[in-house]
């Protein structure tokens, strides 16, 4: 007897946990990563398997070396992998790519600045810019979806006077394009899911397609097709909402948001990149500090001195 | 005053696990020994009245001070003093205590009687002699919040939410003398001229809500208020605010705002030292958690041993792992089972491995979980990071010392952060770094 645990209150807790937070994410993105090997048949599965894998297998080497207790149980660096993958353009040369992305994305952009929660940039926009900056030959040729690798330009591309893809084949994701970013369909149902489980909340993928579907009716463009084409839903829904490089309010959120739709809607309207999602995202992240910073929550109790 | 949605911001739904609910409330037999500690409430020390060898009664001071935050400490027992000596208390109260081998007859202080309580004045003389504490568990002595000098409150709130899972105490109290509460309530309004009260539950307690619905029926002055359960809904600030929408200023009181708050048993035992004269030496406690067999509500005498008290509930030394004074949220553990209770403890949890949860902590992802459950508007993990960098000036820019350390952010963090923990050594080193700096 009488040896009891002294300890501090709370004495219990809530059953969610990272690795629960981020076997949701996966779970939301499995339908994505299913249509995409529909779609884009084998080549789409060993780009995913590869990316998944050297994710994990960087972020455990790297605790290995640097003697750091094991965090790949977390779970986080399956989704990153997972969304680099699906970042990727459904060509063979992108398996390789991964395994360089995933470097990047786990090594360079995570865990050297202090692993989950530490990070500045989003690691998978990270690790896409730097592909396409490095190898970008190989990251702006995208092939038609259900066809033996016939390269085809990107719904965002396709240059003015040739016949644009239906509505529905960019809902459904019929249209060429990066593994994951095609299917608006499967991606939103993710997103809904994350949002019923609380993983997610509404204002940052709301926010960022109504500025920028609002952006592209103001430039003349049509804006269901701009939220329809390009990265802007697995963007909005998957990356803009990751925890680490995302403001903590609620008001923050709402002001990271339409600037990521601000920058977005620019980049696409007139920039030289006809894709702008992964450049918005990496500026606004610079910026999270400064939004956390003059968004600090109002104490209770603070009142005016008359 | 009140307004229409009635709410807090922030905050935790939590499973409520309030088993002994319905249990009627047992009367506790009078243990052999009881040790009475002479420090049972927030502010000063009482200097001890007796000596070694005395004679004690039921109601006779036993200790008791000139300094203003104090209220006395009576005997809750009869029988002989039979030693006087140093205590640490399960909250880290170093203080003296009284140990009494009781005679099992509870023999009466001659000479005890309704007090007087005509004025005002005298009113509140009495209510310091009634030795009355918060009963909620702040242990704030009564007499003091009740004076609040010239300024007349607008209202008077009777808590009764009791937001804590387990803990039903304050609902066995109205259940069982509900007609004693509201006349306590009535009391109160008259002696110090309040207009309006408002007795506030959660929706939890719909039984307790329609039998005071039933007895205030007939005075305009008292309304019962039900609220929807959330917690930390009956701290005192955040029930104000669901309530009114007032905010308590930092380092304000809520007279400032007009109001003063009331714990429901401590309105109970108020009435029941006015019409009997009989202080507070006895309350009722929930006993609960996995470790014992007997859970329910008992009226124990203050000075009983958790021991006796654990071993009467058929208690398991095996299982047991920790002993929570209060509720699983804000509960202190006990470090022993010879800790005697006090007059603020509601509630002894003997929590098993299947109550608690044990998990790693992990780092911080930034969800910002914390910030969406705060009721006090804060922001944890910044705070967390700053009280671990030790960085004082940080602490005081974003409010440490507003944290009411409910135990709603820690609840909800997935990485399983220490929150409060660090909190509570993040004020500490705030409150050196000003002694300091004078």
């Amino acid at each position: 007897m009488d040896k009891l645990i002294v300890s501090s209150s709370p004495h219990i807790k809530a059953k969610s946990t990272t690795a629960r937070i981020m076997l949701d994410v996966i779970i939301a993105l499995m339908p994505t990563a299913i249509l995409s090997i529909y779609y884009f048949s084998y080549v789409a599965a060993l780009i995913i398997v590869t990316s998944v894998s050297s994710c994990v297998l960087f972020e455990y080497l790297f605790n290995l070396i640097t003697k750091k207790k094991h965090s790949e149980t977390d779970l986080s660096c399956v989704v990153t992998g997972l969304i680099l993958a699906l970042n990727m353009p459904p060509l063979k040369s992108s398996i390789i790519l991964s395994i360089i992305g995933a470097f990047i994305a786990i090594v360079v952009i995570k865990m050297l600045f202090g692993g989950i929660g530490q990070n500045i940039f989003n690691p998978a926009a990270s690790a896409r810019l730097f592909l396409t900056a490095s190898f970008s030959s190989l990251m702006t040729v995208y092939v038609a979806p259900l066809t033996d690798g016939v390269t085809a330009a990107t719904p965002l591309a396709i240059s003015e006077g040739e016949a644009l893809p239906s509505y529905l084949d960019l809902f459904l994701g019929k249209t060429a394009g990066s593994l994951g970013e095609t299917a608006a369909v499967t991606l939103i149902a993710g997103g809904i899911y994350l949002i019923i489980r609380k993983v997610i909340s509404w204002e940052i993928p709301v926010t960022y397609i109504a500025t920028v579907a609002l952006l592209s009716l103001l430039f003349g463009q049509d804006p269901l097709y701009c939220i329809l084409a390009g990265g802007l839903m697995i963007g909005s829904i998957y990356m803009a909402t990751d925890y680490t490089t995302s403001p903590m309010t609620t008001k923050g959120k709402l002001i990271f948001a339409a600037g990521l739709g601000i920058m977005t809607a620019s980049i696409r309207r007139f920039g030289s990149n006809t894709e702008g999602v992964a450049y918005s995202l990496i500026f606004m992240n610079a910026l999270v500090p400064l939004i956390d910073k003059f968004t600090a929550v109002k104490t209770f109790g603070r009142v005016k001195k008359k | 005053m009140i307004k229409k949605f009635k709410n807090i911001k922030g905050g935790v739904t939590l499973p409520h696990k309030k088993g002994t609910s319905e249990i009627p409330t047992e009367k506790f037999p009078i243990p052999k020994l009881v040790e009475i500690p002479m420090q049972q409430h927030i502010g000063a020390c009482c200097e001890v009245l007796v000596n070694k060898g005395d004679y004690v009664y039921v109601g006779q001071v036993l200790g008791d001070t000139e300094k203003f935050v104090s209220a006395p400490i009576h005997s809750s027992v009869s029988g002989k003093v039979t030693q006087i000596k140093d205590i640490t208390l399960y909250n880290g109260a170093k203080s003296v205590s009284i140990v009494i081998e009781t005679d099992g007859n509870q023999n009466l202080l001659p000479g005890i009687s309704k007090p007087d309580i005509a004025t005002k004045e005298k009113f509140l003389k009495a209510v310091r002699s009634s030795g009355l504490t918060g009963l909620g568990g702040a242990g704030f002595p009564a007499h003091i919040k009740l004076d609040t000098k010239e300024k007349i409150p607008e209202a008077l709130i009777v808590n009764a939410v009791e937001c804590e899972p387990y803990i039903t105490c304050d609902y066995r109290a109205i259940i069982e003398e509900g007609n004693e509460i509201v006349k306590g309530v009535k009391l109160i309004l008259e002696k110090l001229s309040i207009p309006k009260a408002y007795i506030a539950l959660e929706d939890n307690k719909p039984e307790a809500f329609n039998l005071l619905k039933e007895l205030v029926k007939q005075d305009a002055r008292i309304e019962v208020v039900m609220l929807a359960t959330k917690y930390p809904q009956g701290a005192e600030k955040m029930l104000i605010y669901a309530l009114t929408g007032r905010e308590v200023p930092m380092n304000g009181l809520p007279i400032d705002i007009g109001v003063v708050v009331m714990n429901v048993t401590s309105v109970l035992a108020l009435f029941k030292y006015c019409e009997t004269g009989i202080p507070l030496v006895s309350r009722r406690l929930t006993v609960d958690g996995s470790g014992v067999m007997e859970k329910g509500n008992y009226h124990v005498v203050f000075g009983t041993y958790i021991k006796d008290i654990f071993e009467y509930c058929q208690g398991d030394y095996q299982k047991t792992l920790k002993v929570l004074c209060g509720g699983p949220m804000m509960g202190i553990t006990a470090e022993s089972y010879e800790s005697p209770m006090i007059k603020q403890n509601n509630a002894f949890l003997f929590m098993t491995q299947e109550d608690l949860d044990f998990i790693e902590e992990t780092a911080c992802i930034r969800c910002g979980r914390c910030i969406d459950a705060c009721p006090m508007g804060l922001m944890p993990l910044t705070l967390n990071k700053y009280a671990l960098a030790k960085m004082t000036e940080e602490l005081q820019k974003y409010n440490i010392m507003n944290c009411i350390e409910c135990g709603s952010c820690s609840y909800v963090c997935p990485a399983k952060r220490h929150l409060v923990q660090s909190f509570r050594l993040g004020k500490e080193l705030l409150k050196k770094a000003k002694v300091k700096n004078g």
